[in-house]
């Protein structure tokens, strides 16, 4: 089903989040590279994908709430925080590696 | 336990006598052995060496005294000085030889060790991170550790809290923590705070302290800490763990007043709202490797002294804000990320924070409320929730509510913890589904409008369908079982009422304290 108009990226969960996606760490994903309404595949629109698409479990309130991810949900985008690369904004590009890290509060 | 109490107190006292004699018996040894140097000194002897030979019989008399009396005048100048103001030396005699394999590094070297022994350093939770963290801080010599933390020693915290130890059980964490930390480096000074950290009293704990370490297991401390640290000026040194994994930051480097964007990012700045409590899951109920959370708490040691060691003056560049990621089943184990800086509207750390040390000290700020919680849930009604006693009498022949006579058999029994858990031990006869499955399951209905009726009979589910025994439900606590109740009700188990659905109130924890003692206590 490869579209020559599909982004491939990495996507890598920490911090117990890959217990959402069938215990899964790392997925190598094929993410279409136009959004719903033909816009660029942002970070925002990937979040919505792996919502529909990739999770495995129904809470999905422990990975996303109004539209983004939850509090609590550190995005890294090429090993850097995404508030450094524009959020949910940036638009996602070939072989990135889009990492979802949630919080740890045990010591 | 008031008697544990009072056989630890008397061993201490018993300790301390021993060690008061035993402190006696070293300096009357000391004493003993420095006459009988003095005497070996006067006394000619023989040997084959020919200076000695020189000294006792080549050299006139007078003169041999006299080089004895320089001798000893110098032995007992240098015996002097060890009191008085002007010492020799910067470092204690025995400090030199203690702490040599990291003085003769250049990166600690004199003036790391001089700034690590007037360094006050507060390691907040004495746990499985504070444990390894105090260890290693109070062998390397820092010269007054702080120590918070509001618990007792429990039996289920020594596979990981390694200075706690089995016959301290009961005893105050802090306590038990000062009493290896003493014997492990007795130059350092230990302060104690035996309580639970509180907003009121977060800013009279750290003032007095270099830097701090968040050794803590909940949010809502998290927050506070970071807070105290902006407000305060600290660094701070942030360290968590769970399972197989484990995170550290640095924050608040530099720790520059609030508004001043050139300041490290605080712990609100990377994390601005709280977790949804439902995805806070602690050590205790997730579970922790030992060595997962003891690698995090002595990367919390290593940062401290490298901040520590730093030479003053240099204004060496401050490495960039970043979280390491520790995650013990990965290959590379070890991950860091590059951190934000300062978030310009931080309710901390910016010119438009909210957060004031009168607000905190009033105690107007409700951590806890802020973070949220999960208490005991109470989602069924009364009829659907039966007691540990009244369950354990109606599977031993009577039930309690009709008075007809039942067994184990005449009902079905669910244990709703995770296989691992089960296979710890369970209740004679019930079966294992756990509640990852059950929660997991889509109600046949919404199932349907894409699939046929058949193909969405989960395998669980279905089996639970061929017979109408009423069904009781299980779990760790009583919380899993409750959810699980509603979600077969939702399924349809219940056949629209007609077969009893419920839970055992307050799951095995329960049935071990009020039926069976025996039951595995983990
Ligand atoms: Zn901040």
């Amino acid at each position: 089903m490869s579209n020559e108009d599909d982004v491939p990226i990495t996507i890598e969960f920490s911090g117990g989040l890959e217990i959402l996606f069938g215990d899964q760490k790392k997925y190598s994903l094929l993410l279409p590279a136009k959004d719903e309404s033909g816009a660029p595949a942002n970070v925002a629109f990937l979040v919505r994908h792996l919502c529909d698409k990739v999770m495995k479990d129904p809470r999905k309130e422990l990975f996303v709430l109004d539209d983004t991810v939850r509090p609590g949900i550190l995005v890294l985008i090429n090993e850097a925080d995404w508030e450094l690369e524009g959020e949910d904004k940036y638009e996602v590009q070939k072989d990135d590696h889009i990492m979802f890290v949630s919080t740890l509060h045990g010591g | 336990m008031v008697n544990a109490v009072d056989l630890l107190r008397q061993q201490i006292i018993a300790c301390e006598t021993t060690l008061r004699d035993l402190h006696g018996q070293l300096a009357e040894a000391e004493r003993v052995q420095q006459e009988r140097e003095k005497i070996l000194r006067q006394k000619p002897f023989l040997s084959h060496d020919p200076l000695d030979h020189d000294m006792n019989f080549g050299i006139p008399d007078d003169f041999r005294s006299e080089v004895f009396a320089v001798l000893e005048h110098e032995s007992s100048a240098q015996a002097a000085s060890d009191i008085p103001a002007k010492k020799k030396w910067p470092l204690e005699k025995n400090e030199y030889t203690r702490y040599g394999r990291q003085l003769i590094m250049p990166e600690v070297g004199l003036h790391g060790q001089l700034s690590l022994k007037h360094a006050r350093v507060l390691i907040v939770g004495v746990g499985g991170l504070g444990c390894p963290a105090a260890a290693y801080l109070v062998g390397a010599g820092v010269g007054t550790v702080g120590l918070v933390d509001g618990d007792t020693v429990e039996e289920s915290n020594l596979h990981r809290q390694i200075l706690h130890s089995t016959a301290r059980v009961e005893m105050t964490k802090v306590e038990s923590a000062i009493v290896a930390l003493t014997s492990l480096n007795p130059n350092v000074k230990l302060v104690p705070h035996i309580g639970r950290l509180t907003p009121e009293t977060a800013i009279a704990t750290f003032k007095d302290y270099n830097l701090i370490l968040d050794c803590t297991d909940t949010p809502a401390s998290r927050y506070l800490i970071s807070d105290t640290c902006v407000m305060l000026g600290k660094r701070l040194i942030s360290a968590s763990a769970l399972r197989i994994d484990g995170q550290l930051m640095v924050l608040n480097n530099p720790p520059l007043p609030p508004g001043d964007t050139n300041g490290g990012p605080c712990y609100r700045c990377v994390f601005p709202k709280p977790p949804p409590p439902e995805s806070v899951v602690s050590c205790g109920d997730g579970g922790i490797l030992g060595p997962v959370v003891g690698v995090m708490g002595v990367l919390q040691a290593l940062e401290t002294i490298k901040l520590l060691t730093q030479p003053q003056s240099s204004s060496a560049a401050i490495d960039p804000p970043s979280l390491l990621i520790f995650s013990a089943y990965s290959n590379p184990m070890f991950r860091s990320i590059r951190l934000r800086s300062r978030k310009a509207k931080c309710a901390a750390c910016s010119t438009q924070a909210t957060i004031s040390p009168s607000a905190l000290t009033s105690g107007s700020l409700n951590y806890v409320q802020f973070c949220g919680n999960v208490g005991p849930i109470n989602a069924l009604t009364p009829q659907e929730r039966i007691s540990p006693k009244n369950f354990a009498k109606l599977r031993s022949g009577v039930n309690p509510f009709t008075g007809t006579r039942s067994s184990k058999d005449n009902h079905i029994l669910i244990d709703t913890r995770e296989e691992v858990q089960f296979e710890l031990g369970s209740i004679d006869g019930s079966v294992n589904i756990p509640f990852s499955a059950i929660e997991t399951t889509v109600p046949i209905s919404e199932y349907s409008k894409d699939h046929d009726m058949e193909a969405g009979q989960e395998g669980w589910a279905a089996q639970l369908r061929q017979s109408e025994k009423p069904i009781f439900v299980i779990c760790r606590r009583g919380n899993d079982s409750q959810m699980s109740v509603q979600k077969m009700k939702q399924l349809g188990l219940d056949f629209g009422g007609k077969r009893f659905i419920g839970d055992i109130r307050g799951g095995l924890e329960a049935w071990r304290k009020s039926v069976d003692a025996e039951f595995p206590d983990y």
